[in-house]
């Protein structure tokens, strides 16, 4: 079973039903315990990152969000799901994510609209055999929703790019974990062909 | 790369899409989510459904809808229309919309903006605006409305609000507006193209994604709407919804003016 972590953000509906449209058991999950014994674990977010931080631990999901990864299950963290495995965002200052990725999100440099909210070219980036290949191996357009994007401590880390005036970090991947800052589950057939990769990484 | 949005428009009421000329004289084009999942198997870049029910139960059927669609539309949508609160807007994200737009209940109580963007982000926050030109309207004297010549009206068009047009969107940025979504009523159902004046007017003063609606009629006007407006999304309905253009053919349209889309491969 795959959980999505439900801590009473936003939309969460639509990554839950996207994953059962592409045939995997996934769940919309706020019970800790219950999240725990999941084979895989789907951190979603929409907001401002502070807001998330602060939901995310007073729901006692952030903890099962850290062991999965640690206990390397698979786990797909999606817009600010990925910026919360950051410490930190400009958006939010005094707010702390979970500290598992080193770098900072920072606001997208000015020149253009803001937030991104449009569909963008994802550029995957060479991996040397490190790559789950989630991504795919050529470029696709998936929708973005940000104001912020992360700047990585560690380039290792990185796996696609988008550009947007600048070049963003468009999805990293690091072991089990994979994390993009477009959302699939609103990204029409690139989105779901994604999903449908996770879905079978993480054993149907 | 920038890619510039289209979006086809649903007006639903009680549960049924609609496409009135002028908001009058509804015409029936069909179910929503029927009409949802084949425009995002067309190549929809998003989708926008305005709840234009009067009555309160309607509105549980638009939830339902949102519900549906929910189920098998997986690109964005945006839902407006009736959110008076920051329970409204609730409700709707966790059916499965993306982002709420409020219009007239922001004019009633601006503060209404601030209280969805700081509950669920300014991406989720869109200000839909209906605009009047006010040289345009009989019997009113120039200097009664401010500025720059538009004018906030609302319930259809039929109540001007004294709120100039340009101030009023750049107050709700500052409120915490993520996205615009400006509905020239002059033009609404018209099909003579969106008011371009009006939207580079808006898209100079904000730097937030900035949607053009009413009047397009043809694929020009829908390219008009980025080369000459500065729009980010192009919202169009009647167009679509009486199968005279694709979406397909919109986008090549729009590719061949020089217009950035996203390539979208059958």
């Amino acid at each position: 079973m795959i959980a999505v972590l439900d801590y009473g953000i936003g939309n969460l509906r639509s990554a839950e039903k996207a994953l059962q449209y592409v045939g995997a058991d996934a769940r919309l999950v706020s019970d800790p315990e219950q999240a725990r014994r999941a084979d895989a674990v789907v951190l979603p977010g929409v907001g401002a990152f502070g807001a998330c931080a602060e939901a995310l631990r007073e729901s006692g999901l952030d903890e099962v969000a850290r062991e999965a990864i640690a206990e390397q299950r698979p786990t797909l963290a999606v817009c600010i799901g990925m910026q919360l495995l950051f410490d930190e965002s400009e958006e939010s200052p005094g707010c702390h994510g979970l500290g598992i990725l080193p770098g900072v999100i920072r606001r997208i440099p000015p020149g253009v609209r803001r937030p991104q909210m449009q569909w963008n070219l994802v550029e995957p980036v060479s991996r040397d055999g490190r790559s789950s290949g989630l991504l795919g191996d050529k470029g696709e357009w998936f929708y973005f929703v940000h104001g912020y994007a992360a700047e990585l401590g560690s380039p290792a880390d990185l796996a696609g790019t988008c550009q947007y005036g600048a070049t963003l970090t468009a999805a990293v991947e690091r072991g089990s974990l994979f994390a993009t800052q477009f959302h699939p589950e609103k990204s029409g057939r690139a989105g779901l062909a994604l999903l449908a990769r996770f879905a079978k990484a993480c054993g149907g | 790369m920038q890619a510039v949005r289209i979006i086809p428009c649903l007006d639903v009421d009680r549960g049924r899409v609609v496409k009135g000329v002028t908001y009058l004289d509804l015409r029936d084009a069909g179910d929503p989510v029927e009409l949802a999942r084949l425009y995002s198997d067309a190549g929809a870049d998003e989708l926008v459904v305005l709840d234009i029910t009067a009555s309160s139960d309607g509105r549980e059927t638009t939830i339902g809808v949102v519900s549906r669609a929910a189920e098998e539309v997986f690109i964005p949508l945006t839902v407006g229309g009736g959110i008076r609160s920051v329970d409204d807007a609730r409700r709707l994200l966790r059916a499965g919309a993306d982002k709420v737009s409020v219009n007239t209940a922001a004019v009633e109580r601006p503060s209404l903006v601030a209280e969805i963007a700081t509950e669920f982000g300014t991406q989720c926050t869109v200000l839909a605006v209906d605009v009047r030109k006010t040289g345009e309207a009989p019997g009113r004297a120039l200097e009664q409305v401010a500025g720059s010549g538009y004018e906030v009206v609302t319930h259809g068009g039929r109540q001007p609000t004294g709120l100039d047009a340009i101030e009023w969107v750049v107050q709700g940025v500052e409120r915490g507006a993520g996205e615009l979504l400006v509905t020239s009523m002059d033009r609404d159902g018209t099909e003579a193209g969106y008011d371009l004046e009006l939207l580079a007017l808006i898209s100079a003063a904000v730097d937030v994604p900035l949607i053009a609606s009413g009047g397009v009629g043809t694929l020009d006007h829908l390219a008009a709407g980025f080369l000459e407006g500065g729009a980010d999304g192009l919202l169009a309905a009647s167009i679509f919804h009486f199968g005279r253009y694709s979406i397909a053919q919109a986008r090549e349209h729009l590719a061949a003016r020089g217009v950035p889309v996203r390539p979208v491969y059958a």
